[in-house]
C-alpha cells in the first residue's frame, strides 16, 4: 500500500481507476434500477468504430477527439436501439445485442483500415479493446477526472428528475416533465462514463464497472441515496485495489483484476447482506422451518380431538396422522417436538393427544388464521 | 479451391450454423445469452488447453461448450435468488468469467499462442491455413470441417426437437403442462448455443457470433409470421450476410469477421426500412395515407356543412377551401384531388359539392366522432 505513495505511475492509475470507479458505480445504480444493465454493454462495444474514425480523422491518440468520437459513436447506437425497438417488433435485447454486434464489426473493418496506414501513431489503439490502465498518462486521468466529475456533478444537479424517470418515468410524463429527453441526458451520461473506462479496464469488462457496484450496493440498502453512496465507494475501493493488486502481483492485468475484485464484492453482498442475503434468508427459514412442520400435525390432533369432546385424552394411532399428512412427513420427530413443548402426550401404546395447553394453542393459530378453516 | 473460396465456405457455414439457434435466442428473448456466452467461454478454452496442452484438442471445444452451458446455469442460479433481475446478472456473471479467463491465459498460458484479442476477434483470413489431413491426405480447411459438423448437429437438433422447441418458445407453461420438459428443451438449446459459439470463435471472433446469431434471425422476424419460414429466412439472410461480407472484406482489404457483421447489420437496415407492411416505409406510407383518408373526412364533413346555406359560395369555393379548413394549399388540393378520384365530391363551377357518396361518408364520419 506504500507504493500507493510513492510509486507516480501506480497513483496516476489509482486515482484514474477510482474516478473511473465512482462515476460508473454512481451512473450505475440508475441502470440497474431502470432494468438497462446491458446498455453499458452494447455502449461500450459501439463506442469502437467512433474511436477508429476519430483516430482516422485526427490523425492522433489524444484523449479528448478519441473519447468524442467513442461517445458520439455510442450515442449513435443508443439512437439505433431506441429506434428498432420503438419502430418494430424486434425485442429489446436483440436490437441491444445486434447494435452491440455490428458497430463493433464496423470498428473492426475501421481498424485494419488504419492498421494498414503506414504511421506508427497506430499502435495502441487496441487498448482500447482490452484496456491498458499501464499506459494511463496525467492527461488522461485529469481528463477523466474533469468528465467524471462533470457526470457526478449533473447527477447531482439533476437528483430528483433522475430520481422519477428510475422509478416511474410515467408518473413523470404526467407531471409534464420532459421525460425523454431526461431519459436522452441520462444516456449521455452513461455514455461519458464508460468513454472513461475504455482505456483502463476495456470494452469487454465496461460493463460489469457498471452493473456489478450497482448490484452489490442493491443489496446492502433500500435507499437510492444510500445507494448511490455505497455504489460509487465500492466502485473507487475495487478501483483502487485493482489497480494496486495487479501492481504488486506480476502478470495480472488491470481491467480483469478489477472486475475479479467487483464480482467477489457482489458474491459477498448477494450472501452476507443483511436481511437480503442468502445466508441471513437461509438462518431465518431454519428457525422458521420447525414451527411450520409442528403446526400441521398439532392441528391434525386437534381435530381429531374435537370428535371426542366429552373425552379429551382419546388416544389417536400414528397411522391415522400419517394418513392426514403429506407423504414423507416427518412425524416421529414432530411429535417428539411437540411433546417436547408440552403441548402432545402419549396416552397409549402408540396413542397421541394434544393436552389442554396444546389444544388451546391450536385454538390459538386458528384464530390467527381468521376462519376458514374447520 | 482456392483460399478466397474456402474463406468464403467457411463464413457461409459458419453464419448459417449460427443462425439456426440463433432464431430461438431471438424469439425466447433471450439474445444477450450469446453474448454472455461467447465471452464466457474463455476459461472453459485455456483450462483444457492448461491440460492437454494442445490447442487443437477436441476436448477444448467440450470444456469451452460445457463453460458456456455453465454460465447459463451461473445467471439463472442469480436469478432464482431473487435478489437480482436477469439483465444485471448477465451483466454481472459474463465478465467475471471473461476476467478469470484473461488472467489465466495472461498469468499461466502467456508462452503460447492464445491470445485474448484472437479469441475475441478472430481471423476468418487465416482460417485456411489449419487443414485437416487425416493420413496425409488434405480434406480442406479444419474450420470448414468443424463448424459444417457443428451445422449438422444444430440441424439435427432443431429437426428432431422442432415441435418442443416451437411449443417451449411460444408457450412455455403449457409445454410444461403437457409434459414437454421445457427446462431440458432449454438447455439442449443452450448447449447448442455453446458448442456453435466455441466452433465459430476461431473463425470469426466472439463478438460476431452475436452478430451471426442475432442479426439473420432479427432480419427473419421482420418478414414472416411462421417459425419455419423465420428459420428459412434467417439461413438465407445469413449466407447472403456472410458472402456479401466477404467480398466487400476481399475487395478493400480489411477484417473480414467485421465486414460479415456490417453485411449482416445492413441486411437488417434494408429490412426495417422495407419490410413489407411492417418496415419505416409502409408505417409511413400507411400514416400518410391515414392522414389523407381523415382530412378527406373533414372536408366531406365542412362541405355538407354549409350545403344549401347563404355562405355556401363563400365555404365551399374549391380556392378558398384551405383558409376555412386551416390547410396549406397544396394539401387542400391534394385532398380534393383525392376525394374527386373517390367519387366523394364534384366540381360546380368555382364550387366543390359532395356528391351522395360523400354525404354518406360525412354522416358516418360524424357519427363516428360524435361516439
Amino acid at each position: 500500500m506504500t507504493a500507493l505513495l510513492t510509486d507516480y505511475t501506480l497513483r496516476v492509475v489509482a486515482l484514474g481507476a477510482g474516478v473511473l470507479g465512482a462515476t460508473a458505480g454512481a451512473l450505475g445504480c440508475f441502470a440497474y434500477l431502470r432494468r438497462q444493465s446491458l446498455l453499458g454493454d452494447a455502449l461500450s462495444h459501439a463506442a469502437l468504430p467512433g474511436i477508429a474514425l476519430a483516430f482516422l480523422v485526427t490523425g492522433s491518440k489524444a484523449p479528448l477527439p478519441i473519447m468524442v468520437g467513442a461517445g458520439v459513436a455510442g450515442w449513435l447506437g443508443t439512437l439505433a436501439i431506441g429506434l428498432v425497438v420503438r419502430r418494430s417488433r424486434v425485442p429489446a435485447d436483440s436490437a441491444l445485442g445486434m447494435v452491440l454486434a455490428v458497430f463493433f464489426g464496423v470498428g473492426l473493418v475501421l481498424l485494419t483500415v488504419i492498421q494498414r496506414r503506414p504511421d506508427a501513431a497506430q499502435a495502441g489503439l487496441e487498448s482500447f479493446l482490452f484496456g491498458q490502465a499501464a499506459s494511463l498518462l496525467r492527461a488522461d486521468v485529469i481528463v477523466m477526472a474533469i468528465l467524471g466529475g462533470g457526470c457526478l456533478l449533473a447527477l447531482a444537479l439533476l437528483w430528483k428528475e433522475l430520481q422519477l424517470l428510475a422509478f416511474d418515468s410515467a408518473f413523470g410524463s404526467s407531471l409534464g416533465r420532459p421525460m425523454t429527453l431526461l431519459d436522452g441526458i441520462f444516456t449521455l451520461l452513461l455514455v461519458i462514463a464508460i468513454v472513461i473506462g475504455l482505456r483502463t479496464v476495456g470494452v469487454v469488462l465496461m460493463s460489469a464497472m457498471v452493473v456489478a457496484p450497482a448490484a452489490a450496493a442493491r443489496q446492502l440498502t433500500t435507499r437510492l441515496g444510500s445507494m448511490v453512496l455505497v455504489a460509487a465507494g465500492i466502485g473507487v475501493v475495487a478501483g483502487v485495489s485493482g489497480a494496486v493488486l495487479s501492481s504488486v502481483v506480476p502478470r495480472l492485468p488491470t481491467g480483469p483484476t478489477i472486475v475479479l475484485v467487483l464480482s467477489s464484492v457482489v458474491l459477498m453482498s448477494l450472501v452476507l447482506a443483511p436481511r437480503r442475503g442468502l445466508l441471513w434468508r437461509r438462518v431465518r427459514l431454519r428457525r422458521l422451518q420447525p414451527a411450520a412442520a409442528l403446526d400441521p400435525v398439532l392441528m391434525h390432533l386437534y381435530a381429531l380431538s374435537r370428535q371426542h369432546r366429552d373425552d379429551p385424552d382419546h388416544g389417536h394411532a400414528l397411522a391415522v396422522l400419517r394418513t392426514m399428512s403429506p407423504p414423507g412427513s416427518n412425524l416421529e420427530r414432530a411429535l417428539a417436538d411437540l411433546e417436547a413443548r408440552g403441548l402432545a402426550h402419549v396416552v397409549g401404546d402408540g396413542l397421541w393427544a394434544p393436552t389442554a395447553i396444546g389444544r388451546r394453542e391450536a385454538e390459538r393459530l386458528l384464530a390467527r388464521h381468521s376462519g376458514d378453516r374447520p | 479451391m482456392t483460399a478466397e473460396l474456402e474463406i468464403l465456405a467457411i463464413a457461409v457455414v459458419t453464419a448459417v450454423a449460427a443462425a439456426l439457434p440463433g432464431t430461438y435466442l431471438v424469439l425466447r428473448r433471450t439474445a444477450m445469452v450469446s453474448d454472455a456466452i461467447a465471452h464466457a467461454i474463455l476459461p472453459g478454452i485455456v483450462l483444457a488447453f492448461l491440460v492437454t496442452r494442445d490447442l487443437s484438442s477436441p476436448w477444448l471445444l467440450v470444456a469451452a461448450a460445457a463453460t458456456g452451458v455453465v454460465t447459463v446455469a451461473l445467471i439463472e442460479a442469480v436469478v432464482r435468488s431473487r435478489l437480482v433481475p436477469e439483465d444485471a446478472s448477465i451483466g454481472i456473471v459474463f465478465p467475471a468469467l471473461f476476467s478469470i479467463g484473461v488472467i489465466l491465459v495472461s498469468r499461466a498460458a502467456s508462452d503460447v499462442h492464445l491470445d485474448t484479442d484472437a479469441v475475441l476477434l478472430g481471423e476468418l483470413a487465416f482460417a485456411p491455413f489449419n487443414r485437416y489431413a487425416p493420413g496425409g491426405v488434405d480434406l480442406g480447411p479444419a474450420a470448414l470441417w468443424s463448424m459444417g459438423a457443428i451445422l449438422a448437429l444444430d440441424a439435427l437438433f432443431i429437426g428432431l426437437a422442432w415441435k418442443e422447441l416451437k411449443l417451449a418458445t411460444v408457450d412455455a407453461s403449457l409445454a410444461a403442462l403437457l409434459g414437454f420438459q421445457p427446462a431440458l428443451v432449454h438447455y439442449g438449446l443452450m448447449t447448442m448455443v455453446s458448442l456453435t459459439a466455441v466452433g465459430a470463435f476461431d473463425a470469426v471472433g466472439s463478438i460476431l457470433v452475436v452478430a451471426l446469431m442475432i442479426a439473420p434471425p432479427a432480419t427473419a422476424y421482420l418478414l414472416t409470421e411462421r417459425l419455419g419460414a423465420m428459420v428459412g429466412i434467417a439461413v438465407a439472410a445469413a449466407a447472403v450476410g456472410a458472402a456479401v461480407g466477404w467480398a466487400v472484406a476481399l475487395a478493400l482489404d480489411v477484417s473480414i469477421a467485421g465486414a460479415i457483421a456490417g453485411a449482416c447489420g445492413l441486411l437488417f437496415a434494408v429490412a426495417f426500412l422495407l419490410a413489407p407492411g411492417r418496415g419505416l416505409v409502409a408505417q409511413a406510407r400507411r400514416r400518410s395515407g391515414q392522414r389523407l383518408d381523415l382530412s378527406v373526412s373533414m372536408l366531406l364533413v365542412h362541405l355538407l356543412h354549409h350545403e344549401g346555406t347563404p355562405v355556401e359560395a363563400e365555404e365551399c369555393r374549391e380556392r378558398g377551401l384551405h383558409r376555412h379548413l386551416g390547410w396549406r394549399e397544396s394539401w387542400t388540393r391534394r385532398v380534393v384531388g383525392r376525394a374527386r378520384e373517390r367519387g366523394l365530391v364534384a366540381r360546380d363551377g368555382e364550387l366543390v359539392l359532395p356528391t351522395d357518396a360523400g354525404r354518406h361518408l360525412a354522416d358516418r364520419a360524424v357519427i363516428g366522432f360524435s361516439r
